[in-house]
């Protein structure tokens, strides 16, 4: 499975379109993270939990497009674009969307 | 009384050692920076890939930082917003963010000879992420595609 952010993928060409294909995620850090975290917001500094947290989440939407875009028949999602929202206190959801497409 | 206290430790403590590691953050930003110049990333698309060289593979390449603000910035924030202006609280932690966030997508990629169509997104989370006025922590998520050519 290729992604690119790019309009096609570089090296090979496209021979079908099968529309858009999107992920997404809501997830939310459990309690130990959460009082780790409000330690950490004395000094400052890198929120480790909470970066891999939205890093597991975005590989799990992305895995969703993928299989979104296999079921289609498709071997490439091209363009992909992600966004960040967060729906709840201490929740945030993660979208993923581009276009699925055969590439040879 | 006693809250006075623990809000004059917390801003202390918050001040000295957020500094601390603010400097020693910049410091491993910087090295790294220096260390990876060798390699372009860019925020155009496709022209910039070399035609006429073959591709041996391109795959997305990413990386992510949640930097959170120190209790002594967040009070100067406060401070700052009476009077408008630059709130130069903030300022180095979006900045930090971001550049971790390049690194770590450069880092993580597989070796590669360009990063195109870099795009950098930012978003402020954890539990003040829905209350206005305060911002705790900030991640931002950069993004691209790396290409690396066969050599020959």
């Amino acid at each position: 499975m290729f992604i690119t952010n790019v309009q096609s993928v570089p090296g090979k060409t496209i021979v079908d379109h099968f529309g858009l294909v999107s992920g997404s995620t809501v997830r939310a850090k459990h309690i130990g993270r959460d009082i780790m975290a409000s330690f950490k917001n004395i000094v400052g500094g890198e929120l480790k939990g909470y970066s891999e947290l939205l890093d597991e989440a975005r590989k799990q939407a992305t895995e969703r497009m993928t299989d979104q875009a296999k079921s289609l028949g498709a071997n490439a999602v091209i363009n992909v674009r992600y966004s960040t929202s967060s729906v709840a206190q201490g929740a945030s959801e993660i979208y993923v969307y581009g276009t699925a497409v055969r590439v040879e | 009384m006693e809250q006075l206290i623990l809000f004059v430790v917390l801003v202390v403590s918050g001040y000295m050692v957020g500094t601390f590691l603010e400097k020693r953050h910049y410091r491993s930003i910087e090295k790294r920076e220096t260390d990876l110049i060798r390699l372009p990333v860019v925020t155009l698309e496709e022209d910039v890939i070399d035609e006429t060289k073959k591709i041996r593979y391109a795959v997305l390449a990413k990386g992510n930082a949640v930097i959170s603000i120190d209790y002594f910035k967040r009070f100067l924030s406060s401070l700052q917003n009476i009077f408008g202006g630059n709130v130069t609280a903030y300022q180095t932690l979006v900045d930090r963010a971001r550049r971790e966030a390049v690194l770590r997508m450069i880092e993580q990629a597989p070796p590669s000879d360009i990063i195109t169509n870099a795009r950098i997104e930012t978003s402020a989370i954890g539990q003040s992420a829905n209350r206005r006025k305060s911002v705790g922590s900030v991640e931002a998520f950069a993004y691209g595609t790396a290409v690396k050519y066969k050599d020959d």
